[in-house]
């Protein structure tokens, strides 16, 4: 090979050349190694805070049901029965524990241990089952957030952790019940099955979860049908005119028009015109479903869009009317596709938050909703409501809650992905 | 209770129709299919048709009008001493009997006379629920019989149901342009409402926000100033930020993945990039509050640099990786879109493939790039739940990434979450934002849409 000087240039600059190559390629490599990386460091800090919320801190006190308490008049009416003063009950049983504790001021922090809705649930108890009165048993309850934090971070209660809202006499007390065993740690079913609450050893996404499926039954209802006669219509039938494309634009622009303007529409339209119930999950289902009809058209064209002609025109030849065509053929064959875009587009519903605090879902809810008129939250928006109250607690039941949320998605699409590959024809 | 019996015996009566229908045509030919002019399906869905669609619609109608006619008729009987009431006192009234009636817990102090007005309330409720029953089933009795005596053999039904479908399926694609005109509406009238308290140019041009108006002449700090350009600097603060991080790294991605990526390595990482963009917004935010901001302000205190804990910044980078995934996906399907000749072309003169992705495949997919990148600015630009979260509330004029700014969208979600009162400048000045948070995102958009659509043009 003679090498002309052109050539030779060419030689020399090519190792530059290869190396700049290799340098870029490594940009891309690492472009993609940092996103993903954001992901995993997103995910696992999460899961990491979230995942001390499924257990929560017991501590086992012996309660005597003294009949003058409960029920002095001895009459057993429930009225009387739920009446009575049951965190007093809950206090005599700590003051039991430790008899030496005296002032005032120590006594408020021994009862300060256990959650103030530990006497809610002696009453429940004693409402059950009326004849635990005048018995003495060993009630495992619900140790106050402090105790809790404490208990997670610091099992034996060495260190002083005043920090933590747990000052040393505090921490001595939960040190004995140590030693004797009347501190434990269980699965955290409250956090399930109640609703919200200012205490965070009571809280639970119970309400919050409830008031999500209640809003997505309605978004599905809604724009589940409408999505898919939208988009029969303007694959199969829609004549090439002006009106259709003004549709056609109006659709995709809708995509990509900001979720919470659609909280304003909703505050304008459905509370303030309509007169409909704030805070319900009808007008949230309502707002949801205007926001994800777009993604359901879209999807469900596409999915029509993937039946061949063949399959039309085989049926109109057979004496088929068009609408029989496409109903009878075409949608059956393009459901699996419909149905995925439709699981998509609620899981964007599920996990969205603005809209609604435009339309008053973000209010403080106790009560797990029981229908769709009643005021109720959603998941999303119970996280934004934890993330911003003070108490150190809510921190991981927020965490909490996420990790939750995140495993509904995570069905949904995986649902969706199943159903694709398990249904989606090659034609 | 009883609406939603009545609902259930209104399906069951149409349900019931579809089978009377079809078994009156079957019997009226004896059997003899072939001389029905209709198969026997659609002369059920004709009676069916007739037995429920006129009966929503006038349930609707129930629904939307009950309300208002059972309010009117209250006010009109309304004792003496609530008379002259004006319209707020009014409505907080009527909510107080709803609540009344209900036993829930009133705003009042409840008396006697108000007790007859909620009980009166609680009668006309079920005055009506009897009224729309009664309305209802008659009317659902008399489609069915209607439906029922027009069948004979030579009847045109399918005519009938398929043009009920035909016109059913128009007006389901009517809704998405209804939804915009909605949109459109509803912002627009309250915005006209507030700019006849507060100028245009005051909100376009004003240099200072401060939304808290005074109850009272005397009251101190409540300047109600309405200027919107600390607003929309802040905005554009944290989408440039979020630009800053998304644009490399989804860029750079995209580039990998389109050129270099082995098909395996794509299937694998493609969805794991859009798992970004399926996280929910209020995660990122929880994520920004209270794990990034806090470490951006620890490093800030560690070199000496003051970093608030509300920092544009934070706020910014972690929208930036929520939008990584938006701007990968769109440059990867410009980049795929470059013809592969212009490949070929540039690595048959001997260019290295960086090269020619620098110099040829870049330049060419451009405008794709660009309206992916503007979609990406809008969705920026309209996000919330990060910037309520992690961003401020206070209008600073700034553009330090380190002090804390506010948004647009975090404006109105703080002007619109509490009470409202609805001839406030404060609460309209909310739909105003709106107003221009929807014309800004709508013209990023467009403008996006048609850059994207040129480009593909050039090589279809």
């Amino acid at each position: 090979m003679t090498d002309t000087p052109t050539m030779k240039r060419v030689r020399e600059g090519l190792k530059r050349r290869y190396r700049s190559e290799k340098r870029f390629q490594s940009f891309g490599i690492l472009a993609i190694v940092l996103a993903l990386g954001f992901l995993v460091f997103l995910l696992a800090n999460v899961f990491v805070q979230g995942m001390s919320a499924f257990r929560t801190t017991e501590i086992a006190v012996q309660v005597y049901f003294d009949p003058m308490v409960i029920d002095p008049g001895g009459t057993r009416e429930r009225e009387a029965l739920s009446k009575a003063n049951y965190r007093g009950l809950v206090r005599k049983s700590l003051r039991d524990i430790f008899p030496d504790v005296k002032d005032r001021q120590d006594k408020r922090r021994l009862y300060k241990l256990l959650s103030t809705g530990a006497g809610f649930n002696l009453r429940k108890e004693v409402l059950d089952n009326p004849g635990l009165i005048g018995k003495t048993l060993t009630v495992w309850m619900v140790a106050s957030d402090d105790v809790d934090m404490a208990f997670k971070n610091n099992a034996s209660f060495d260190k002083n952790v005043k920090s933590q809202g747990i000052n040393a006499k505090q921490s001595a007390w939960l040190r004995d019940l140590k030693a004797s065993g009347q501190i434990r740690s269980v699965f955290n079913k409250t956090f399930f099955l109640s609703g919200d609450s200012r205490e965070p050893e009571l809280a639970g996404i119970g309400g919050a979860v409830m008031g999500s499926l209640l809003s997505l039954a309605v978004t599905l209802a809604i724009s589940f049908p409408l999505g898919a006669m939208t988009a029969v219509y303007l694959e199969e039938f829609a004549p090439k005119n002006r009106w259709t494309e003004i549709i056609e634009v109006n659709i995709n622009n809708l995509a990509s028009v900001p979720s919470i303007i659609f909280g304003l529409l909703g505050l304008s339209v459905f509370l303030n015109v309509f007169n409909m119930n704030r805070s319900s999950p009808m007008v949230g289902g309502l707002v949801l479903a205007l926001m994800t009809l777009p993604t359901v058209i879209i999807a469900g064209r596409a999915a029509l869009k993937s039946v061949p002609p063949s399959i039309r025109e085989a049926a109109l030849s057979v004496g088929a009317s068009p609408l029989q065509a496409v109903f009878h053929h075409v949608l059956p064959l393009s459901m699996p596709g419909m149905l995925t875009g439709a699981i998509i587009g609620m899981a964007r519903a599920l996990g969205e938050t603005a809209p609604l605090l435009m339309i008053g879902m973000v209010a403080f809810i106790v009560d797990v909703p029981k229908g769709f008129a009643d005021p109720a939250t959603a998941l999303p928006v119970q996280i934004f409501l934890w993330a911003d109250s003070p108490e150190r607690a809510f921190e991981e039941k927020t965490a909490a809650a996420i990790v939750i949320l995140l495993a509904f998605l995570i069905c949904m699409n995986l649902i969706a992905v199943i159903m694709r590959k398990k249904f989606e024809r090659k034609w | 209770m009883l609406s939603s019996t009545v609902f259930f015996v209104l399906v069951l009566l149409t349900f019931a129709g579809f089978y009377m229908g079809r078994s009156k045509a079957v019997s009226s030919v004896s059997g003899e299919l072939r001389e029905l002019q209709s198969l026997p399906g659609y002369y059920g869905y004709y009676v069916a048709i007739w037995c429920g669609l006129p009966v929503m619609l006038l349930l609707g109608l129930w629904f939307s009008l009950e309300p208002r006619i059972i309010e009117m008729i209250l006010i009109s009987e309304m004792p003496e001493r609530f008379a002259g009431l004006s319209d707020i006192q009014l409505n907080l009234l009527i909510n107080d009997i709803h609540n009344l009636a209900q036993n829930n817990i009133t705003s009042r102090q409840v008396d006697a006379e108000l007790m007859a007005v909620a009980e009166r309330y609680a009668a006309l409720k079920q005055t009506s629920a009897w009224a729309m029953m009664v309305a209802t089933l008659s009317m659902a009795i008399a489609g069915l019989t209607y439906g029922q005596r027009s069948i004979t053999p030579a009847f045109k039904a399918s005519n009938f149901v398929e043009k009920v479908i035909m016109a059913a399926l128009i007006a389901s694609s009517t809704i998405a342009v209804l939804t915009t005109i909605g949109i459109v509406l509803s912002l627009l009238f309250e915005s006209i409402r507030f700019f006849n308290m507060v100028s245009p140019a005051d909100f376009l041009f004003g240099l200072e926000w401060s939304p808290q108006t005074a109850l009272r002449p005397d009251q101190v700090g409540s300047s109600g100033l309405f200027g919107a350009i600390p607003l929309l600097t802040g905005t554009l603060l944290i989408s440039f930020i979020a630009m800053m991080v998304a644009a490399p790294v989804g860029l750079l991605s995209a580039m990998f993945m389109a050129e270099y990526a082995n098909p395996r390595f794509r299937a694998a990482v493609k969805p794991l990039l859009e798992i970004l963009a399926g996280v929910p917004t209020v995660v990122y935010g929880f994520f920004a509050a209270l794990t990034v901001a806090p470490l951006f302000r620890g490093f800030g205190v560690n070199i000496g640099l003051d970093i608030s804990s509300e920092s544009a910044l934070a706020a910014g980078a972690v929208m930036g990786i929520m939008i990584i995934p938006f701007v990968s996906s769109m440059s990867d399907d410009a980049i795929r879109a470059v013809p592969l000749a212009m490949r070929e072309g540039s690595m048959g003169l001997g260019a290295t493939k960086s090269e020619t992705i620098k110099r040829v495949i870049f330049p060419a997919a451009l405008p794709g790039i660009i309206g992916g990148l503007l979609l990406a600015v809008s969705r920026a630009i309209g996000e919330t739940m990060i910037v309520v979260m992690a961003a401020g509330l206070s209008a600073n004029l700034t553009a330090n990434p380190l002090e804390a700014v506010t948004t647009i969208t975090v404006q109105i979600v703080s002007l619109l979450t509490g009470d409202q009162e609805f001839d406030s400048p404060k609460t309209l000045s909310a739909f105003a934002l709106g107003l221009l948070l929807f014309v800004v995102t709508l013209i990023l958009n467009i403008i996006a849409l048609k850059i994207v659509k040129k480009f593909r043009e050039k090589y279809d």
